[in-house]
Parts: C-alpha cells; structure tokens; sequence
C-alpha cells in the first residue's frame, strides 16, 4: 500500500513523502498519540549544525509515539492491540554493551524517519505492548523510559550510601527521572534542584526543592542526576560536583551542543562517577510500560503533559511544533492523517 | 456489519492500454488495485473487504489476492461487476445481503480501485459518519474557480467558490438506506446518475462531507498515472 511520510526537508518546512509498504515479516502500526522531544524542536528550528542538518534532512521527526497493531505476520499481537514504538534499532545481539550504544545501532527520527507517518513498520521486537495506561500518558513511554535506563544503571553502578539523591534541572526530564526514583528507591530522599519557582511547585511528590540561587551550604547529595542539557549543564555539574559526598555518582542526561567545562580536579579529589546516559532499549521499554501502569504514576505523569488539537496537515505539524515551545513541559497530539 | 467495496468494474478504455485495465497497472512493484486494497485491509473495521470486478477479469484478481494479501484472503471477497458503478454497488449489496443477512445497520464504504492515495484517516472518518448519519462522500475544497458552460462555448455561471467541492471516494452508506432510495428511482432518474451519491441527492437525503484530499488522486488518463508513479518516485526517464 502507499504509506505516508511526513518529513522535515529544511527547517519549518514539511512535505510527504509517499512509499510503498507491503505486508511482509514486520509488524505494521498505525500511530495514535505522538509527543515532542527537544530533539524535534532543534531539527525544527534549525538549531543543528548546518553540516548535521544537511547530513540528516529529509527525515521524518519524532520518536516518542504509541499507536494500534494493524497487522502482525507472527500472530502474537491482534489487530487493534495498543503497543509503544521503540526507534533505537540495534543491528546485532550484544550480551554486553546495551543497544542503545552499540555500534550501528540506529535511531527514528535522527538519520532515519522517525514515527510521522500514516504507518510505521517494525520488527516485533519493537514494539511492546500496553493496556492499562491512557494512550496521551503512553505517547511519552520514550521519554519515560530513558529515565529508567538512566535509573537501571545508577542502580549498578553507584554505591550503596543513596540516603540523598539530587536531581538538577526543572523540565520534563527532572520530573520523569523524580518520579521514577522514587518509585524505584522509596528509601532515598529525593531533592530537586532547579531555577523556576513555578515549575518545581510542580513536584508535589519529592522530599525537598531547591532554587538553584539558594541551596543552603550544608547542602549535600549522595549521588545526583543532571537532566538540564543546554547552557544549563555547566552550573548543574559544576554545583553537583560541590555538594556531592565522596564517591557519588552522577548521572549525566541533558544533552548539550556546546562543549562544557567540569571541574576534574574536583571530581578526581571526591573519587566521582560521571556517567553518560542517553536513549534505552527494549527492557528500559517493559520497565516503562510497567511503571505507568501504576495509576499513582501515570497520574503524575498527566501533570506535565499538555493535549494539543489533533494533527490532521502539515499546517498542524507546524501549529503543533510551535505550541509546544509556549509550555514548559511535554506535548502531546493525536495523530490523525 | 461494516464492509468494504472496491469498484473495479470498467474496462480502462480511456488509456489506450487495450489488454488491460488501468486498475491492473503497475505501480511500484505492485498493481494499483493491490495498494488500495491493502489500505483497505489496514482498517481493522471491516468485517469483509469487497472487490467489484469485471467478470472477465475475476479469476485474474482472486490470484492477486492470493498473491499479494494471503494472510487476508479470508477477509476479501470478489464480485462479478454490474453495468455500470451503481450495478457493481448492488451487486456486491446483494453479495453482502446473501452471506451476511439484512441488517438495517450494516454500512458499505464504496471506493475507486484507482484512487490508491486514500488515506486510513480518510476511511475511518467515513465509517463514523456512516454509522451517525447514513451517507457520506469524501470531498475536496475547489482550489480552482469552478466554471459552468451550457454549451461549452461560452460562461453560463461562476458559481461561489467557498461553496464548490470536488467529489472523490470513498461513499459510503447504510446499506437499508442505499437500496431503498436506489429502488424508489424511475428508470430515467437512474440513467441520470454519475456516482452513488447523486442517489441519496435526488431523493433529498442529506449527506454528510468527509475531508479528502488533493493527493487522493483518481488514474484515469495517462497523465495521472505518471504523476502517481512520480509521487511515489517509481517514474523512469522512458515512461
């Protein structure tokens, strides 16, 4: 059949591309509820190095998407079953590096078409499937389930002092990895720092929140993780390197396109972990999926997503992308081409 | 019930390719009827997907079923075509009314083999208006100023163009509703019919508009079809 493909060929500027798409090996799925990444928005904006846009465009944006089965060659989901969409693709078993680092592994919606298309055709063992949770909530299982890759490895990497976890930043990605950590360690104390009053009132289920303008000097962290990205990631390491206790790990999730300057004399002195996080695969996925599916969970989740109108054009790819730089937190759309 | 009804009654006589009809060309690596029905078969909704052929060319599209969409055969069935798109529309009712029974509820969503461009939006949107109001046409804001001529020589009317659309498919009704109206018509308003729609007009029954598009394009003359291989980058420098 012709299949759809929105992609973005130049900065603010869609046009669709149409492709053949048979009934063979892979599963096929009709997306319901996209949300939009920052990722998105860079490519949108043209906010990427030229070098980079020029590399990449055309492509079809967002990799953040759950939807319905239409059709699937193994039989084991049915026609209509709602499933989230993995876009990391590894190429290869690897017992020991995660997929999502693995050489050739490939990502949706960087380098690849992402998931703005009438259909989307995986191999099954990108897709998982879902019930229990409201498909505007299982639009954003990408996001969510970076935030648990991040908390799998901090779990094996860091050591067993986790009385104080700091969190640095007030976005989405602070909200999600708050909300995760303290589902998967209620025993830890959970402290947000961040620089909008407003938005940290939003985290009504943390222990203390900080502004970044007034930590108190005794302020201190067993490990911490940075989800600030940007410009902000400077002064987040740089704070998280001073209130850090010894050995602390800290989790490395902002993503930024300038160099940033870290203190290693500091980092060497305290014996840190720096680890970087970036993307998930499937297990970060099922582990998603089952966290949301805790109702107290996928409640506050509901608090930092905001429902635009359906997207049924390319005028509304563009009213949508333009929204979603008006709220603080995620978007999410109905897909409807 | 909801069922599908993919007309593909004519003969293509119009793109002089005389062996053949145009709903059996290629495009890609498949025919163009093939990429209809496989949108059709997308949509979950339908209880059973009909194809409304010529008779001659029965046998030929029950192998492209077989070939193309064998692990949805059983959802597809094929009709021998009547006299013209409404005759093909009644013969596949008739089809339905046998295997299926009479039910005032039950829906057909009609549609052209050569518009393989429909969109699954297009056909959901279709099947909820059907269920609500009974019959539907997916149609098409004029982008051009529409024109009417009576004799073809000079402008008789240019009608308001923000009240112009052009009709493409899918139709689609409630099944009771279709054939009551179909068979409430004298033989002299049924020569008077270009489409299914046009039935429900005549007799004042209201129906309701869907949001086509531009791309759903109909392949009826040569041009088309190259403009279609060209959307789907399948257009070579000898075609």
């Amino acid at each position: 059949m012709i299949n759809q493909v929105y992609q973005l060929i130049s900065p603010k500027v869609f046009s669709i591309k149409y492709t053949d798409l048979s009934f063979s090996d892979k599963v096929i799925v009709r997306p319901e509820f996209l949300a939009v990444c920052h990722a998105d928005q860079r490519y949108f904006l043209g906010q990427r190095d030229i070098k980079v846009l020029n590399q990449k465009l055309p492509m079809a944006l967002i990799h953040e998407c759950c939807g319905k089965v239409v059709y699937d060659p193994t039989g084991k989901l049915s026609v209509g079953q709602r499933v989230v969409m993995i876009p990391n693709t590894p190429i290869r078993k690897n017992d020991v590096i995660y997929e999502n680092y693995d050489k050739g592994s490939y990502f949706l919606s960087s380098g690849h078409d992402g998931f703005m298309r009438e259909f989307v055709e995986l191999d099954s063992d990108r897709v998982v499937a879902y019930d229990n949770v409201d498909p505007r909530v299982a639009a954003i299982t990408e996001f969510v389930s970076v935030g648990v890759h991040a908390s799998t490895r901090f779990d094996l990497i860091a050591h067993q002092n986790r009385d104080r976890i700091g969190i640095w930043g007030d976005g989405s990605l602070s909200y999600t990895v708050a909300n995760i950590l303290k589902s998967r360690f209620p025993e830890s104390k959970i402290c947000v720092v961040g620089m909008d009053k407003r938005k940290l009132s939003h985290f009504s289920f943390v222990d203390e929140t900080y502004l970044s303008t007034d930590i108190p000097e005794n302020f201190e962290v067993d490990h911490a993780f940075e989800c600030c990205g940007g410009e902000g990631s400077y002064y987040a390491i740089e704070d998280v390197i001073k209130y850090i206790n010894p050995q602390g790990t800290l989790m490395l999730m902002g993503v930024s396109e300038n160099k940033v300057g870290i203190n290693t004399r500091m980092v060497l002195e305290k014996g840190m972990t720096l680890v970087g996080c970036s993307r998930s695969g499937r297990a970060d996925f099922e582990k998603a999926v089952e966290l949301m599916e805790n109702e107290d969970f996928q409640r506050r989740m509901k608090v930092i997503i905001f429902e635009d109108e359906p997207v049924r054009s390319i005028g509304d790819i563009c009213r949508v992308m333009a929204n979603d730089l008006t709220t603080p937190f995620k978007t999410v759309f109905k897909w409807d081409i | 019930m909801i069922f599908g009804a993919i007309l593909a009654g004519g003969v293509g006589s119009r793109m002089n390719i005389p062996d053949m009809p145009k709903q059996f060309l290629p495009l890609g690596d498949k025919p163009i009827i093939v990429h209809t029905l496989e949108k059709f078969l997308t949509c979950g909704r339908f209880d059973c997907v009909y194809i409304g052929v010529h008779a001659d060319w029965v046998t030929y599209m029950n192998d492209l079923v077989k070939k193309y969409t064998p692990s949805s055969a059983d959802r597809v069935r094929i009709v021998a075509g009547g006299a013209d798109r409404n005759g093909t529309i009644l013969n596949i009712i008739n089809d339905i009314e046998s295997n299926y029974g009479e039910d005032e509820k039950n829906i057909i969503v009609t549609h052209d083999s050569v518009r393989p461009f429909v969109t699954i939006r297009m056909i959901e949107e279709n099947i909820d208006a059907a269920l609500e109001f009974g019959a539907v046409d997916t149609v098409c804001a004029a982008v051009d100023t529409i024109v009417s001529s009576e004799d073809g020589k000079v402008i008789s009317e240019i009608p308001d163009r923000s009240k112009m659309y052009q009709g493409q498919t899918p139709q689609s009704f409630r099944i009771s509703v279709l054939k009551d109206l179909y068979n409430s018509l004298s033989d002299d308003e049924k020569k008077t019919l270009t489409d299914a729609c046009k039935i429900c007009v005549v007799r004042d029954f209201p129906v309701h508009l869907v949001e086509g598009s531009i791309t759903n394009l109909k392949i009826t003359t040569t041009g088309d079809y190259k403009i279609a291989q060209a959307m789907l980058g399948c257009l070579k420098a000898e075609d």
